[in-house]
């Protein structure tokens, strides 16, 4: 809770999906698209296995978001990203970001998403307020 | 082939979503959000909100029967086997609370060829029971092999 000035990191968070997350996600969603939790279909249309939802790796962005700004879910009030790679179940995602625009409590960070170097989500802005 | 534009200014009838609670804790697990305010009425009610509250995310689940109609219109035209979601924003306003209605509208804002890719831009806006808007997002989906 402490990235309050252009320039800082936030703190960030790291986290391993289990093999199973693409399933309870697809459930929690219901977005049952096969290449996401059929790993034989997956492979069928050129994947190299079953990979993760965009919008589940998106959640981990607005929780390191959310978190940082205090762990309120009203402190997010917008969050834009860009998908560009795939990720994978049992490998770490790390999401990282910093401050680009500060405004007393309105704090605006830039974060990006990562999973064994390659950027999975990458030029995402959220703009927080902080509790 | 060549992109087809004739949905750009098409809007879709309102799709409608109560939130329960028990939706929003399996949303929250599978995230691993550990807010209390998104498992437990106390915590929520003492943090100033009516009821268990929807993590901002949540708009996926709310907003998922008005986008997933969109994407198979034929008047879209979108070869969904080609297509990636190249990019997502949102913009929340009320808190979503277990047991709100949600009424969310789609429109084709955009579509458009570059580099090859086809452009497919929706926006949808989300309100609740009184009408106050809870989130408006833009949905970016790219189609591979698309002539310009």
């Amino acid at each position: 809770m402490s990235a309050r000035n252009k320039g800082d990191k936030i703190a960030g968070l790291k986290v391993t999906p289990d093999k199973y997350v693409p399933h309870r996600y697809a459930g929690a969603s219901g977005d049952f698209n096969p290449i996401h939790i059929d790993k034989e279909f997956a492979e069928m249309v050129g994947l190299p296995g079953a990979i993760l939802h965009g919008l589940y790796v998106m959640g981990l962005v607005a929780k390191a978001a959310t978190d940082e700004a205090g762990g309120d879910p009203r402190a997010l009030r917008r969050l834009s990203v860009q998908f560009r790679g795939m990720s994978f179940p049992e490998q770490e995602i790390e999401v990282t970001g910093e401050v680009i625009e500060a405004d007393g409590s309105d704090v605006t960070f830039d974060l990006i998403a990562t999973q064994n170097g390659n950027q999975v989500i990458r030029n995402a802005t959220a703009d927080v307020t902080y509790g | 082939m060549s992109l087809k534009t004739d949905a750009v200014g098409k809007s879709w009838p309102a799709h409608e979503y109560e939130v329960g609670r028990e939706k929003i804790r399996e949303y929250a697990q599978v995230i691993g959000l550990d807010n209390p305010v998104h498992f437990d009425e106390e915590a929520a009610k003492a943090a100033g909100y009516r009821g268990i509250v929807a993590p901002p995310m949540f708009v996926v689940v709310y907003s998922a029967g008005a986008m997933g109609p969109v994407l198979f219109d034929p008047e879209v035209g979108m070869n969904f086997a080609a297509m990636v979601h190249g990019g997502q924003e949102f913009e929340w306003g009320e808190p979503v609370i277990s047991g709100d209605v949600i009424s969310t509208t789609t429109t084709c804002k955009e579509i458009y060829a570059k580099a090859g890719k086809g452009f497919y831009v929706f926006e949808t806006e989300s309100k609740n029971q009184n009408g106050d808007l809870v989130c408006r997002a833009t949905w970016t989906n790219i189609v591979r092999g698309v002539e310009e």
